[in-house]
Order: structure tokens, then sequence, then C-alpha cells
């Protein structure tokens, strides 16, 4: 891999996130809704008020004037504030981003921990029992939307047995180990299922991968060596197999920034994915606009670092 | 009564006003009387203040017997506050996170009387409070109260406020309360409102939802254009009971007790939190199900799942009347031709909706009974009035009725026969009306019972329904917008958030008529034209008399009803959740935290 080829991959990235910004601007300025709706609905706030505030927030101005503002204050750093608590919308990122990182962090986690051992397991004894047990649950797992599993959850595990809280606080008073098994409580739910949901789908993916190296001829010649199966598992499978899989997880990385809506959303989970679904609610288009723009930016970054990674990973792929 | 049944003149209005000072009816059946009418509760308690009879103290309620030892308060707002200055709230869910901190001078409980919070007494003409002439108000200001940061609280902030929410530049949503007032200082402790035209409904500035008052010594620098670079809007510092810990907006308001409130015993908990999120459904389970939280705001829920979830015994529901109002609108104009890139236009007829045979037929047609009982059920009552009318204060003169014989019978005289398709006509016009509301599921129901009486009445009903964000948007480019009202009938709520009805009954008045040339900013959406109407109405803003007054605000909902510019469907009130334990005074006319001070939870 040369170095040339990197400059090149990043000199790229400017223009593509330079098109998402002017494709992202146009479609909300395009989007029907006003962020001041509610006040022209009460009878009680003179129409002035909110002319008055479309004007001062430039929104009357023509789309390319507001786009050319919006570039040039985010060249400086300035992400612009929201319409609806007239902050900042960088303060406002960052206080959900914490929560984001831990929930949807740990649900990752927890479905590389799952899919990993189960793919790998099922992959080398495909069609045994555990493979298909495995697969079943798999399919069962994906093919479930985590609104359904969320409100089950709920239902069996706050309300029939009383036993976990529906709603997840950022706030918990407690101190201390009681704490950590407040917060462990809280955060069962939510991990859950977006771990199991995702995870389900990276069995499937883990499990083909290890299927295509497990006959091939290195893997029989090193059996043929006397070498121990867990030894020929670990070494020599999972490693080849993994490469794929890396790429597919480097991909999902932005995910963890940009939340998971729906699941946030039922368990109230603070974090950038409820953000987005109330400053859509609300038609506040700077952090609707800057949450997304942020999210592009992570994508067109990390498809740049699983380029690189697959290029490391396997030298025999060369890039010119 | 006269004419129509609910009309109610001036000089019947002085004889109950009398009867109510020699004590031969209660004020209780005073209220119930003008709510009948169409008056609001605040407004008819405002009527017997300015003829001399004292408000009535609401009974207190509060049992606990020192200050704080009541642990944490947890409520619901599933649409969290996200801003913490009153004078910018967009919604209530802003102005009840914020009454947390901040306090008005008086609150409205749910009877319409006032009741002092930061003033010492409720003003009023015994004492000479309350001018005679209905041109100014003084209040007297509670003594020895200080804000959180320990500096006294005065009548220059009170000023301050008046100043503040007036500034164009600021852009306060409160500016309409403060904009044609003056405010004066008198002492420290006084304060003088004076108003250019006497104005019988005094009590708008500093008093409830838009009368918080905001400390002078921290907003001072901020104001007008650079209101939103002040500190204070994410840290209040107000003179209410809990005082700011932290915020994060549309998530979590916390708080913690003020040590030093001025009011005995109070507050009752320690600390609270007020989390923002999620749905109303998942909201109510929270609260009567399972209990985690002990209240929970605004549920929008169908009545049925209410009932189910109370069955656990663990929650209540609390329903409060107030001024909300779904009604059907009829278009007075043609909404089918375009003049000069502007549908339903000034000038042009409506092609059938203009006859008031079919209007009348219309009302008839109306299931409002079945809407209340299949639809809404406790969460609103169907009703014939335009300005709000509560159940138990129902007047057995108001009447609605249904009946799909009468319609066939007033449509047949008319003229409107039926077609080989069912569907009546007349010169070649058929009645066929498009009929639009926003996505929500009471609303489909309501269409759909109105469709099918229609249908039996040879009427065809096209429902359209438009995504809320889309149909309440003032988006000039969109067609299907209710300003622009691009169709025959519409269904939507229009809310009554300020006790008088003056600016409620402004929605029908000529020069208010929503057009192109207004950008559909004008709040009269049927663009229904009356001389009698406007002339009644100016009457009553230039009216120096209050009873007069009033009579004119009854005659105006009489004329809305009985000329069918809309059909009324039903009063929705305001519904919440509350654990059993809970104590709390709800009021439909202030916010839901309007009574945060007296909050309780039973041991």
């Amino acid at each position: 891999m040369s170095r040339q080829y990197i400059i090149r991959r990043i000199l790229l990235m400017i223009p593509s996130i330079f098109g998402i910004s002017v494709v992202l601007f146009s479609v909300l300025a395009l989007a029907p809704g006003d962020p001041f709706s509610e006040l022209a609905a009460n009878p009680a706030i003179p129409p002035e008020v909110a002319a008055s505030l479309r004007a001062k927030f430039g929104l009357d101005d023509p789309v390319w004037t507001r786009y050319y503002h919006w570039l040039l204050a985010m060249l400086q750093g300035d992400w612009g504030f929201s319409f609806a608590s007239r902050i900042n919308v960088e303060t406002l990122i960052l206080q959900r981003l914490p929560t984001t990182l831990i929930v949807i962090g740990a649900a990752q986690l927890l479905a590389i921990l799952v899919a990993l051992p189960v793919g790998v397991l099922a992959g080398t004894r495909p069609y045994s029992i555990f493979d298909q047990i495995a697969n079943t649950l798999a399919f069962v797992g994906f093919s479930l939307p985590t609104f359904f599993t969320g409100l089950l959850l709920i239902l069996v595990f706050s309300v029939q047995l009383d036993w976990l809280p529906m709603v997840y606080r950022t706030d918990l008073s407690a101190t201390g180990w009681q704490w950590y098994w407040e917060q462990f409580k809280q955060s069962i739910m939510p991990i859950a299922v977006l771990g199991l949901f995702q995870g389900a789908s990276l069995v499937r993916y883990v499990r083909s991968a290890v299927l295509d190296v497990v006959r091939l001829d290195y893997v029989t010649t090193a059996r043929s060596k006397g070498i121990g199966e867990r030894a020929v598992v670990i070494r020599h499978i999972v490693r080849t197999a993994l490469i794929p899989v890396v790429t597919l997880v480097a991909l999902q990385m932005p995910v963890i920034f940009g939340g998971a809506l729906v699941t946030e959303q039922i368990f109230r989970v603070p974090g950038i994915g409820s953000l987005l679904i109330s400053a859509m609610q609300s038609n506040d288009t700077p952090v609707v606009m800057a949450v997304t723009f942020v999210l592009s930016c992570l994508v067109v970054f990390f498809n740049f670092i699983a380029d690189i990674l697959y290029g490391w990973l396997d030298p025999r792929i060369s890039y010119r | 009564m006269a004419k129509k049944g609910y009309a109610m003149n001036e000089r019947e209005l002085r004889g109950l006003i009398d009867s109510v000072k020699t004590g031969r009816l209660s004020r209780r059946g005073f209220v119930r009387r003008m709510l009948a009418v169409g008056l609001t509760a605040p407004m008819a308690t405002q009527l017997l203040a300015i003829s001399g009879v004292a408000m009535a103290q609401s009974p207190s309620t509060y049992k606990p017997t020192k200050r704080g030892g009541g642990g944490h308060l947890k409520v619901l707002w599933w649409q969290g506050a996200t801003l913490l200055n009153p004078h910018f709230a967009v919604g209530t869910k802003d102005q009840d996170g914020s009454r947390f901190f901040y306090e008005p001078l008086a609150g409205w409980d749910a009877n319409g009387n006032l009741k002092p919070v930061l003033a010492e007494s409720i003003p009023g003409r015994e004492d000479g409070t309350l001018a005679a002439d209905g041109k100014s108000v003084t209040w007297k200001l509670r003594k020895g109260v200080t804000w959180h940061d320990g500096k006294p609280f005065t009548a220059d902030d009170v000023v301050f406020n008046w100043e503040y929410a007036r500034d164009p530049a600021a852009a306060a949503t409160t500016s309409a309360t403060y904009k044609d007032v003056k405010v004066e200082k008198v002492d420290d402790h006084t304060v003088k409102v004076l108003f250019d035209q006497p104005t019988p409904f005094w009590a708008l500035a500093f008093v409830g939802a838009q009368g918080m008052i905001i400390p002078k010594h921290l907003y001072a620098d901020y104001m007008g254009a650079k209101s939103r670079d002040a500190p204070a809007n994410l840290k209040p510092v107000g003179t209410g009971p809990y005082m700011f810990k932290d915020f994060k907006p549309g998530d979590m308001v916390q708080g913690v007790i003020n040590p030093k409130y001025y009011m005995e015993n109070r507050p009752y908990f320690d600390s609270f939190e007020m989390k923002g999120g999620g749905d109303a459904v998942s909201a109510a389970r929270a609260v009567l199900q399972t209990g985690e939280y002990d209240f929970a705001w605004n549920m929008q829920v169908e009545d049925e799942i209410l009932l189910r979830l109370e069955k656990g015994g663990k929650g209540k529901v609390s329903i409060s009347p107030g001024g909300n109002i779904e009604h059907i609108q009829l278009n007075t104009t043609d909404p089918w031709t375009e003049v000069d890139g502007e549908r339903a236009r000034l000038g042009t007829k409506h092609p059938t909706l203009s006859d008031p045979a079919v209007r009348e037929a219309l009302t008839l047609l109306v299931d409002k009974d079945s809407v209340e009982k299949y639809i809404y059920g406790r969460t609103g009552n169907a009703t014939a009035n335009f300005v709000n009318n509560p159940e138990k204060f129902r007047s057995k003169n108001t009447k609605f009725e249904f009946n799909v014989d009468k319609a066939n019978a007033v449509l047949d005289k008319a003229g409107w026969n039926k077609g080989g398709d069912g569907i009546r006509e007349k010169d070649g016009k058929k009645l066929k009306f498009v009929y639009q509301t926003s996505i929500n599921q009471p609303r489909q129901k309501t269409q759909a019972i109105v469709k099918q009486a229609c249908q039996k009445a040879g009427i065809d009903i096209e429902v359209k329904a438009v995504t809320a964000s889309v149909f309440f948007s003032s988006d000039v480019a969109n067609p299907d917008t209710y300003t622009k009202f691009y169709c025959d009938l519409q269904m939507y709520t229009t809310t009554m958030t300020q006790p008088d009805p003056e600016l409620f009954m402004k929605q029908c008045l000529t020069e208010e008529q929503a057009t192109k040339a207004n950008k559909w900013q004008g709040r009269n959406i049927t663009r229904w034209s009356s001389k009698e109407y406007d002339d009644n109405f100016k009457a009553g803003q230039a009216e120096l008399d209050p009873v007069k007054r009033a009579a004119i605000f009854i005659k105006a909902n009489d004329l809305v009803i009985t000329n069918q510019v809309v059909i009324p469907v039903i009063a929705r009130h305001a519904v919440q959740a509350m654990t059993t334990k809970l104590h709390a005074n709800m009021s439909g006319w202030d916010n839901n935290t309007w009574d945060i001070q007296d909050w309780f939870k039973e041991a």
C-alpha cells in the first residue's frame, strides 16, 4: 500500500463530504415543516413573533445564502444553534454523546462477543445440531424488529415481573456499587435488544466466512501436520475468516455514534438518536443538519479506515 | 333565556351578578352559568371581581407539616422541556419546566379563581387595588422573598419583566401579554399595571403561564437581541420551591428543594426530576402500571387503554377541563378554483357550502355523542359551543342534535335531490366534499363516523389525512397546511391558552382572514365574514362596562354557532396520569405545574 494511495484517498474525501453537505442542506431546506409552527398555532402569540424569529434566524433568506452562511460558520467551527432550545448544537450533541457511546457501544460489544464464538462454532461444525439451533435463533433474532422485542422485554420484565426499570435515566442518584447495580439494571434491556439484533446478523456473516475457509487446502494441511484442533481453528481458520468481518464491524462504527433511533425512543435513552428524532419533530433544522452531517462524515471516514485495514490484514490486496 | 336558547343579554347578566352579591346565587352557580353561555371560568370570576365580589380562596388541601422529607419526585413529560426561560417558552412543556423555578404573581385554579403566589393578595375593588374605571390594577408583592442566589425580590424585577418581554428584538413568546400595557413601580413592593383602555380582563400580565418572573440582576444585560447569550437561560435562578440542579434540553430537568422557600412547610419533596422523551402510551404505563414515575403529562391515549392501565390500582387519571376544542370548519370560499396563484381566495364563493341548508344539514350529521362515547371517552365531551363548555357545567339550553332524517328533510326542501349514484345534486353541482385533518387515530375515527352519517343523507365525503408536521406548519409553499384550507371541510383542535376569550374570538373577524397577501397568517381560516360579528366584536373591545362586554362575547359565540361557521365537536380536556398517593391540583387554565409548591405524596 503506497503512501500516494492514502493521500489520494484523503483528498477524495473532501469533495464527497462537501457534496454530502450540499445534498443534506437542500433536502432539509426543501422538506415541509416550520420550526415555529407551534407558535403560529397558538392564538396567544401574535404572528409577528414567529415572523421576527424567522427573520432573526435567517429563515427567510434564499437557500443558497443560508447554505453559504452555514458553510462559512462550519469552517470556523461554529455549528449553529438549536431553534428549539437556543443552545449551541455542539453542546447538545456533546451532552448526548456519552450515553450513546456507553449504550450503543456496549450493545456492539455484546453483539461481537456473542457472534464470534457462536459463528465460529457453527461454521466449523456445519449442519450439526448446534449449527441448526444457532442458525434458527439468528434468523429469529434479525427478523424481529427492535421495537417489538423492546416492548416485549418491557412487558415481561418491567410490567409483569417488575424487575427492571423501563425508563433509562442519566441522573441516577445512587453512589458507589449501588450506582453500578442500578446502571446495570437500566442498561440491560436496551443493550440486550440492540446487541442481540446486531449479533444475530453478525453470526450469519461469521459463520459463512468460516465456512468459506474451513474446507480450504491449507486447513487440511495444518490438520495433517498434527496440530491440535483448537490451534487449527484459532490460528488458521479464524484469522483468515475474520478479514471480511473486521471490515464489516468497522463500517458499523458510525452507527455507534448515530445511536439507535427506535430503541432509544422506546427506553427513553437520551442518546443522539432521540435528539435527532425530537429535532426532526420540531423541525429544528440546525440540529438535524449537524447530526446527519457528523454521521455522514463518520461513514466516509470509517470507509477509509476499512479500506486501509483491509489492505493491512490481507497483504495480497494491493492498491494502486 | 333569550333567542336560540343560549344568548344572554346584559340585563340578565347584571341580575345574576347582583344575586351573587346578595348571596342568592353562589359563586359556583354563577361560574357555571357563564360557562354554559360560552365564557371561561377565569373570565367569569374576573367579572365578579370587577363588580366588587371578591375572589374566592380555594381551600388548601396541603397536609405535610414540615418542609422537605418527601424524597425524590419523578415526573415524565413525553416531550421534554427544551428551554427554561419562560419568556421564550414554545409550548406547555417549556412553561411547565420553567414553573419549578420561576413563579408568577398569581395562578389560576381549576375553577378560574386567582391564587396568590408572589403577590401578597389578589387585587380587588374593596381595597381599591382594582381601579373602578378598569384602567389599572395594583399588585402588592410578598415581602421577604429572595431569589435562589439570595438577592431580594422587588418591584424592580416585576417592572423589568415587562420591559424584557415587550422588546420586539427579543421576540419573546409572551410579548402579546406585555406589549400593550404599561407597568409602574409604586414602591419596592407594589407595582401598578396600566391599560390604555378599560380592561375588564385585568389579570393577564404577570399571571399564570405567561406571567412567570425572571430576575432583573441576571437578565438586565441580556435584553433584546442579546437574549440568547444569557447564562441564566440554561441555569434558572428563580423564586420557586425548587432550585436548579441540571438541565439537558429535551431529556432532563433536575432540581433540589429551596430551603428558604417563603411558604410555610413547603415544598414537600427534597428533589425532583422531569424526564422527557418517548411516547404517551409508555409514559402512561410507567405511572399507572409500574409506578416507576409519579406523574405523566398529557395522556393523549385512548380512554380505553387508560381505563385498562388504571385497573392495577397503582395510579389514577386526572382530567381537567380547559379551553381546547376539536371542531370542524366549513370553507366559505371556493377551494377548487385557482385565482392568481391562490385557491380559497376571498371573493369566491363555495359552490355548495354557501347554501345555508347544506351547512345546517352538515351540523345535523355530526354524531358528537358517538364521537364522545366511542373515541374520546372521559377525555372529551360533546359540545355545542365554540368557546369551551365542560361537562359538569353543560347547560340544558344548549343543544346539538344528530338527526339523519332531519338532515335529509332539510336538503330535500332546499332542492338537493339524489341523483342516480345516490348523491344529492342541484343545478349540476353535487354534494361531494373533501374533509381533511391531521394524522391522528381519534381524528381518523371521527372522520369515519361523519362520513358514514353523510352517506345516509346523500352527501359524499372524501376523507384526507395530512401528517401533523405539515398540516400545522406555516409553510407558505405547501398546499396542505390548515391555514390554506384548500378543501371543503377540515378538523383540528383550537386551543384557548389564555382565559380571556377576546383573542380567541378574533379568529372569526373579517380582518383576520387568511390570504396569500398575509402569507396565510390571518387567524380566520374559514374566511367567514359577517358585518354583524365584526361590529359586535369591535363594540366588545371598546366596551367600558365589563358586564356589557361579557354579554357581547356571549353573542359572538352565538353568531359563530348559528351561522354554522364551524361545527364544534368535542371539548377536549387536559389529561394527566399520577400515582394514587400523589396529590397534585390540576387546572385547565394554567400550567400543569401551576401549583407545584403544594404537590405532596400521602405517606
